[in-house]
């Protein structure tokens, strides 16, 4: 995607969000949760798929029957089951639409994100075949219109001895086993889906697949209202002797047969493997620099297991230490993995700058930007500051430039994640740090709630600084000096105000460093 | 925002999540077919005469195989493609030299297609082309009074011929 179309994507999307985190609140946004959403939907279609199983007949006129039955004979329980199935199918298609949209948007599909993203394409066609399956299932008139064009676009391919369309060419061509099969595919298929979405998560630590619990239940009340207000409805019993004029059709997953009749089956092979083609080629085609790795310092590593436990893609693991005598255990990065978030120098408890050593080394350290340079750098900022409600603002690379608030009284670090900074640096610039010249506070930025680029950086920051996660911030450090003020890139203005903000209250509260 | 302000937002969402869920569900409804058409298909799969004759062979021949595969028949395998063509009211609506299918070209050669056309009284006119010269040896004609959305379909099964399945 060009960039300044990615740009002003983006923006587009931040604008959408911030609208949904004024009524849902950052952490309950359902845009940040889609992930989760899908699966949440999946397990809707599932409970509820097992319900209809029970009452489904398979046979050329029993299938429509025993639909109708469960539909009209129990309306109360059958016929909302068969809604919801229904409508979490749909809704499973626009959280996986949003879902992709939004990764491409931010350009998440490059550098070390190429597995999740690739292994996100072949659920794109099991999902479409896992829902068509259960349209044809019905057997009515939309069901009928659907196997054939199926059938007539699948034609194309010259994968088969015969046309797969004969099988509908008249009423006597279809029996009952098709029913059977059908019912074996619309299980099947879901079930391989499912196993596509599990690989796609497994390079992701902590995979956020259930929806915050107010969500979830918001959701499924609204699909179940849906179901109640608008129940899913078969059409007339399919007839091939006749063809539908018109068809109700689903557009959520039916939208290929008219684009296939308003062009051509070729057309629409040559757009659908195009598009798939272009998903799949993308982390090939936007070649990003290869990130620095995180490197491991075997002296200065206990092996305690706090960079395992935080990063985000499941990069660290423990191994026996390299040093013998030592400890029993080391960290030990897998380069494939890394995502050069350096939140496993954050987690580190030797980052702290309180330590009295010349070179300042983490026993898990980033090569952009190691702990000792980040001393280093505030350091001589903490020593030229001057004026009052001297602040160190702290953010990262992926969020708002922290760069653009930089000027009298404000130093600006950046890190590449939020997640990257040890709770103590904060400490250590408040307490004058070892020039002798402190700051009177520190704001901390990042991306917002839900949104940052390595998924936990500002999650774990907060629960840092609530003494809820190691390493914590010390109890004893003022927390008036201190402040959060989250902001995505492009919000540059937000930050500025909360900077502020924030300056005017130091000058209120803070006794000034003499 | 306060708490009464949020739940509104929320179910404002919420329910334009629903309605567009619900709406994009069934609608718009996608015209197939307009209401004075009807569809005719062409379809059948038939495995042509081969393309050569078949030959005896001789005492000697049989005696140089192996004993199970001593048949006094020695057939080429290539079967020749099936010539089709069908007309509607004198117009051709389709004509093609369908190939046989297989690697040695000796199976079935098959066909799918459908036609759009006016509902009302029409003259069907089809032939078929089975052998090797390329000559018709099947012809059939009907004519038929089709229905809006009715779906006739045109078979061919040998050594019947053609059928007007509507």
């Amino acid at each position: 995607m060009e960039p300044n179309i990615r740009t002003q994507a983006l923006a587009a999307v931040r604008a959408v969000e911030a609208v949904f985190d004024r009524a849902f609140g950052a952490q309950d946004n359902p845009l940040r949760h889609l992930g989760a959403l899908g699966f949440y939907f999946f397990w809707v279609m599932a409970v509820s798929g097992i319900y209809l199983y029970a009452f489904y007949d398979t046979g050329v006129t029993e299938a429509y029957h025993s639909v109708e039955r469960l539909t009209h004979g129990q309306w109360y329980l059958g016929g909302v089951m068969r809604s919801l199935h229904r409508y979490a199918a749909d809704a499973f298609v626009v959280v996986i639409g949003l879902h992709l949209a939004k990764e491409t948007v931010n350009a998440r599909y490059r550098g070390f994100r190429w597995f999740s993203w690739l292994t996100g394409v072949p659920t794109l066609w099991l999902a479409y075949a896992s829902g068509i399956g259960g349209y044809w299932l019905v057997w009515d008139r939309v069901a009928q219109f659907s196997a054939t064009a199926t059938a007539e676009w699948l034609d194309w391919l010259p994968l088969f001895g015969e046309p797969l369309a004969r099988n509908f060419l008249t009423p006597a061509a279809v029996n009952d086993r098709f029913f059977s099969l059908l019912a074996f595919l619309h299980i099947g298929i879901p079930l391989l889906l499912l196993l596509a979405m599990w690989v796609h998560i497994q390079r992701i630590s902590l995979a956020d697949v259930a929806p915050p619990r107010r969500l979830g239940w918001g959701t499924l009340a609204a699909l179940a209202a849906l179901s109640v207000a608008k129940p899913a409805l078969s059409a007339a019993a399919a007839d091939l002797a006749t063809e539908p004029g018109h068809v109700a059709l689903d557009w959520f997953y039916l939208f290929v047969h008219p684009l296939m009749y308003q062009t051509s089956p070729a057309m629409t092979w040559a757009l659908t493997f195009g598009a798939t083609l272009m998903l799949a080629a993308a982390p090939l085609l936007s070649r990003a620099k290869p990130a620095p790795v995180a490197r491991v310092s075997p002296p200065d590593c206990n092996g305690c297991g706090r960079c395992v436990a935080d990063c985000p893609y499941s990069a660290v693991q423990l191994i026996p230490h390299s040093l013998k005598g030592t400890y029993k255990l080391q960290a030990q990065v897998d380069a494939a993995l890394c995502a050069s978030c350096g939140i496993c120098a954050g987690a580190c408890p030797s980052s702290t700058p309180f330590r009295s050593i010349g070179e300042l080394v983490s026993g898990i350290d980033m090569p952009q930007l190691p702990i000792d340079a980040l001393r280093r750098q505030l350091n001589a900022g903490l020593a030229q500051m001057s004026g009052p409600a001297r602040t160190v603002v702290v953010g990262c690379d992926c969020a708002a430039d922290v760069s653009t608030v930089a000027g009298a009284g404000v130093l600006a670090l950046s890190l590449p994640c939020i997640g990257n900074l040890p709770p103590a640096f904060i400490e250590y610039a408040l307490r004058r740090g070892r020039q002798g010249v402190g700051a009177d506070g520190v704001l901390i930025t990042g991306c917002r709630g839900g949104d940052c680029a390595y998924r936990f950086g500002n999650e774990w920051t907060e629960q840092r600084l609530a003494g809820a996660r190691e390493p914590h911030l010390r109890a004893h450090v003022p927390r008036h000096r201190v402040q959060m003020a989250w902001a995505n890139g492009g919000e540059e203005a937000d930050l500025a105000r909360a900077l502020a903000a924030f300056r005017a209250e130091l000058v209120q509260k803070t006794v000034p460093a003499t | 925002m306060n708490t009464t302000t949020r739940y509104l937002g929320q179910a404002v969402l919420y329910g334009a999540f629903a309605l567009a869920i619900g709406h994009f569900s069934t609608a718009p409804a996608y015209t197939h077919l307009a209401p004075d058409q009807a569809l005719l298909k062409l379809s059948f799969s038939h495995g042509a005469q081969r393309v050569g004759a078949c030959r005896d062979r001789s005492d000697e021949e049989l005696a140089q195989l192996p004993p199970n595969m001593r048949i006094r028949q020695d057939c080429p395998r290539e079967r020749a493609p099936v010539i089709v063509e069908l007309e509607m009211d004198g117009v051709p609506l389709y004509r093609a030299a369908l190939p046989p299918s297989g690697l040695s070209r000796d199976g079935s050669a098959s066909v799918y297609r459908r036609f759009v056309v006016p509902a009302g009284t029409h003259h069907l006119a089809a032939r078929l082309s089975d052998n090797a010269k390329g000559d018709f040896d099947y012809r059939a004609e009907k004519t038929l009074t089709l229905a809006p959305a009715q779906v006739v379909v045109v078979e061919f099964h040998a050594p019947a011929g053609f059928q007007f399945l509507h």
